[in-house]
């Protein structure tokens, strides 16, 4: 499910324009950004991955209570599976919950800024079918996610496609 | 500052190095501001022991948004109209990358000139992590 409510903020920014390492004021200094063209602080183009943050059932992210299939103990935090008599935590598994991210798109109707509260809806793309060299049979589905603002305006149009492999990638 | 349609002829590029020997610690920051903490980037003893890869690898959202730095410096703040990827290798911790936009033409939409670039993010090895297209508006 997409983020019902993003709201667009400055920290959150700040943060984001850090860790792939964008050192650009107009992500982070409203006195220069006012002064650009943009005339505030704007998010960076990757920024809409990042609604993540506000999609209460995002899969990639631990919740509290909740099982997390990350290593504790074990490698894995995964059940074992006890059916086939198997260990989770010992089955090599391809690419981890959630497959791969094979492509991503924007298209930017205009860059949000902070303050903006966007929502996010999803509709299913295409699926499809490939064989791989390097990991087997791939299965590609597409997303399509539109940001509208406040007024209910268009921001962002996002199209995602996630490749699920049958083995590890290989190197 | 904004590009200038003028200035731009069939195959001007701009090149930039995003990263040297990335670090894991980069990956997990990217996962905390992303959301994004899938562990066959954030666990090492998962992505080796459990997803079976030689260990935690680079989100592609993350070359992504490095290579996004490269572009933006280019057109200019808020210039961007489109920006789309392929992820064509995984990214390690210790790559190196650099990217490159080219220059491919323009199209008049609606009184903008809207300039549109192929885009490549390569590593140490000029292996192709990344290849791509930026649509920029320029004066």
């Amino acid at each position: 499910m997409p983020a019902a409510r993003f709201p667009i903020e400055a920290s959150h920014i700040l943060m984001f324009a850090r860790s792939v390492g964008d050192d650009n004021p107009i992500y982070s200094d409203a006195e220069y950004a006012a002064g650009c063209e943009p005339g505030s602080i704007i998010a960076p183009p990757t920024f809409m991955q990042a609604s993540a943050q506000f999609d209460p059932d995002y899969f990639l992210r631990p919740k509290i209570g909740q099982p997390w299939f990350g290593s504790g103990k074990e490698a894995t935090g995964l059940p074992p599976k006890t059916e086939t008599g198997e260990s989770g935590g010992n089955e090599k598994k391809s690419s981890g919950p959630g497959g791969l991210h094979a492509e991503q798109h924007f298209e930017y109707h205009r860059h949000p800024k902070p303050g903006d509260v966007l929502s996010a809806t999803a509709k299913q793309g295409k699926r499809w079918e490939k064989q791989g060299k390097r990991s087997g049979k791939l299965i590609f589905t597409e997303s399509i996610v539109e940001y509208r603002d406040q007024n209910g305006e268009l921001v962002v149009t996002a199209r995602g496609v996630g490749v699920a492999t049958e083995r590890p990638v290989d190197q | 500052m904004a590009l200038k349609a003028n200035d731009l002829t069939a195959g001007t590029t701009h090149s930039a190095v995003l990263v040297e020997d990335l670090k894991r610690t980069q990956i997990v920051q990217y996962a905390g501001a992303s959301g994004d903490y899938n562990p066959i980037h954030t666990d090492e003893l998962f992505a080796r022991e459990a997803a079976g890869y030689p260990g935690v690898f680079a989100h592609g959202m993350l070359t992504m948004g490095m290579t996004g730095k490269m572009i933006t410096d280019y057109v200019g703040d808020g210039r961007l109209t489109k920006f789309g990827v392929r992820f064509t290798n995984q990214v390690w911790p210790g790559d190196d990358l650099q990217s490159t936009a080219t220059f491919a033409d323009i199209e008049e939409v609606d009184g903008n000139k809207l300039a549109n670039f192929e885009v490549t993010t390569v590593n140490q090895n000029g292996d192709v992590v990344l290849m791509g297209y930026a649509q920029a508006r320029v004066d």
